[in-house]
């Protein structure tokens, strides 16, 4: 007896070191509750990568160097904990595709969010032709003037915004270009052969820089100078790092929640949450009396350890991960109410208290286990389905769903026989009886 | 009831499942009338679109997926005169997406039905007689039947008259409901099994119909207090929670009240009866 009385006490000293620590994190923040973009307000993109012109073997390696392009341009902007990420879907589309998921916190303006991540401009080299009259008037179209050059743009490694010493007493702004091992090969030939023709950049068609080829360059870099200002020559150098993007992505979804809407969401959430939770406790307090304050407590302990648990893993909570929560604090106190009717059953049958509670335990036992799994199964074909949204929700529930297995069985119990009531009184009897005259 | 209601009033799927954008937003100061941002928005290219009030100071609007242009000049659109309109939230689907989803919900609900049935003809596998265990997993798969029905029904009547949208939430909510009321109904068939059990160790010869009413009564209150204390939290969701997941809740709301109706009213009725077919068939 001694013996569970202290058990109970242990546990109860526990609950209340979990509930300080959960309160404390998220007061110091220093492990708060994670929020997703609907509750949180920011944008999420999500595009398809077209993957037409890339061999199967290339996919993941073009798809991880896809992403860290996207994931530079988006740091590029100071958004806090951005997450780029490649997803794999379509098998249900009929078509598999490649999905590229970009999420910016705190970003509200989507089409300056998309603006940002940008369209992929496709970047071309070509030569001047050699009997092209070199004043063409405006007239003349690019194919008539240029030439495809052997040199693409897929053989762009990176660009970037030097500063060289000019003629002037001001340093000039100039782009210098990298090629990878192939393009440094053919940029070597083709500079060496076309001395003094003009070597056109173009980006979806229209001409960025037409340098004239001084000299012949062997290592893979060219330097292209004309006047620029800073300005203009990091916007050519961002220009030509995104035509270097390795595949062309589409945008197919987004999603935008305005950190008001979002903040609103939370403050409805946590009153449905603390008005469901009274309004449980009190019904159970009304229906089963002092088993009833039992599973109350078990109650407010499944809500601390799911709280903590959300802390630990972290699980992003959505909106659809607080319905969840707020449903499975109505479900928690099931298998309470299976063993607690059992316990009545027991004790109608003329047996006395503690072989009336033993007996309800196990017997409820197989019900409990038995209902619960079936909920599991829900919960797991749920988060596998899952959009992020559903699996949310799906995580969120079955975490609860085990802790509350876990809390209604063990910790109830504990508490029920720490209060050793042994007595038949009916005193006893009337704390443990029921709501109804039966 | 419910078969009627789709059929008459159909489910409206929402831009999860069809593609296409929904904007909500809201307003410092007046909001323009309705036909006022019909019209701006006709200049601004939206067609086939719709436009719905919501709350006191803000519009729903669902239409196709936008262009860069319309998407840039929301706000303005939106906005007239002493009405500033600021985008709460804004959601574009792709129409691979919307089919993805779709597909996806469809195999969900099949492997769902699938490993319950699998389940239950596994826990009761012990308890062939008098009736085999598979039966009791078809007996709860129909009841689910009713249960996924039953809110459907309602939805395509809500849809009819309030506009709801069936979306992915929809889904999910189905799916927990599935789970749910299989669980209620699980708890009936153990107390039947176990019933069963005693009454072979004690040889007593008991009707099946008599065995499984008493285990019906056995677990009635449990059944309704476990009902009532979910409703009681899905309430408070409903009236209190996020607008983004009140009609999540009222879905849950009326998939719980069938599915502990039809654990009590249909899944151990329908037990007997077929014990009953079946043991008539045996006797001739």
């Amino acid at each position: 007896m001694w013996q569970k009385r202290l058990t109970a006490l242990v546990i109860l000293v526990i609950g209340a070191g979990i509930c300080w620590y959960v309160y404390s994190s998220q007061a110091g923040a220093t492990r708060p509750f994670k929020l997703g973009l609907d509750l949180s307000g920011g944008t999420q993109l999500v595009y398809r990568a077209d993957l037409s012109a890339i061999t199967t073997n290339d996919v993941a390696s073009s798809m991880a160097s896809l992403r860290e392009t996207i994931e530079r341009r988006v740091n590029l902007f100071g958004v806090s904990e951005p997450i780029v990420q490649t997803q794999h879907a379509g098998t249900f589309a009929g078509s598999p595709e490649e999905r590229l998921i970009v999420e910016l916190p705190g970003v509200t303006d989507t089409q300056k969010a998309i603006e940002l991540i940008g369209e992929t401009p496709v970047l071309e080299f070509r030569m001047l032709r050699k009997d092209a009259d070199a004043t063409a008037t405006a007239s003349s179209t690019i194919n008539e003037l240029f030439e495809p050059a052997a040199i693409t743009g897929k053989n762009l490694k990176s660009a970037e915004l030097q500063f060289q010493g000019g003629v002037g007493a001001l340093n000039e702004p100039v782009v210098v270009i990298h090629f990878d091992a192939e393009g440094t090969k053919i940029f070597a030939d083709l500079t060496k052969n076309n001395v003094g023709r003009s070597f056109g950049m173009f980006l979806d068609g229209s001409p960025i820089s037409v340098p004239v080829i001084r000299e012949a360059i062997p290592d893979g870099t060219a330097v292209i100078s004309g006047g620029f200002s800073p300005e203009e020559a990091k916007e050519l150098a961002r220009n030509l790092n995104y035509g270097a993007l390795p595949v062309p992505i589409e945008l197919i979804s987004t999603q935008t929640v305005a950190g008001t809407l979002g903040a609103e969401a939370v403050q409805k959430g946590i009153m449905a949450g603390i008005w469901g939770i009274g309004a449980v406790i009190l019904f159970m307090l009304f229906w089963y009396r002092l088993p009833g304050l039992v599973a109350s407590c078990t109650l407010l302990l499944y809500i601390i350890v799911n709280l903590a648990l959300f802390q630990l893993i972290p699980v992003t909570l959505t909106a659809a991960g607080i319905a969840a929560f707020i449903l499975s604090i109505g479900m928690a106190v099931d298998a309470n109410v299976l063993i607690f009717e059992r316990m009545k059953e027991e004790l109608r049958g003329g047996k006395n208290l503690q072989d009336a509670m033993r007996d309800g335990f196990s017997r409820a036992w197989l019900s409990i286990r038995d209902s619960n799994i079936s909920s599991l199964i829900t919960a797991t074909i749920l988060f596998w389905f899952g959009t992020s949204l559903i699996k949310g929700f799906a995580l969120v529930f079955g975490i609860g769903v085990l802790v509350s297995m876990l809390t209604a069985i063990t910790v109830s119990r504990t508490f029920l026989f720490a209060l050793g009531f042994d007595t038949k009184s009916k005193f006893a009897r009337f704390l443990f009886g029921s709501g109804i005259k039966a | 009831m419910a078969i009627l209601a789709v059929g008459v009033f159909g489910l409206q799927f929402g831009t999860d499942f069809t593609g296409g954008s929904l904007v909500e937003v809201r307003y410092d100061g007046i909001r323009p009338a309705g036909d006022v941002l019909t019209r701006n928005l006709e200049d601004a290219g939206f067609k086939g679109f719709s436009l719905r009030e919501s709350g006191a100071n803000g519009y729903i609007l669902r239409s196709a997926t936008l262009s860069d242009v319309q998407r840039g000049n929301l706000s303005a659109t939106f906005s007239h005169e002493g009405g500033t309109a600021h985008i709460a939230q804004l959601t574009e689907v792709g129409p691979t997406i919307g089919v993805e989803l779709r597909n996806k919900a469809l195999i969900a609900l099949l492997v769902v039905l699938l490993c319950i049935l699998l389940f239950i003809a596994f826990a009761f596998r012990k308890v062939s007689k008098p009736i085999s265990s598979w039966v009791y997993g078809l007996i709860a798969l129909l009841t689910l039947g009713f249960d996924v029905l039953v809110p459907v029904g309602a939805f395509a009547a809500l849809g009819y008259l309030w506009g709801a949208q069936v979306d992915a939430l929809f889904v999910t909510a189905i799916l927990t409901i599935l789970g749910y009321s299989v669980h209620d109904t699980i708890v009936v068939f153990d107390r039947t099994r176990e019933n069963l059990r005693l009454n072979e160790d004690r040889n007593r010869k008991e009707d099946f119909a008599e065995t499984a009413g008493r285990s019906l009564n056995q677990t009635f209150v449990r059944s309704m207090n476990t009902s009532a204390t979910t409703l009681i939290a899905l309430l408070a969701l409903f009236f209190l929670g996020p607008a983004s997941t009140q009609d999540f809740a009222l879905t849950l709301l009326i998939g719980i009240i069938a599915g502990t109706y039809s654990s009590i009213f249909f899944a151990t009725p329908l037990l007997v009866e077929v014990e009953k077919w079946r043991g008539g068939r045996k006797k001739k």
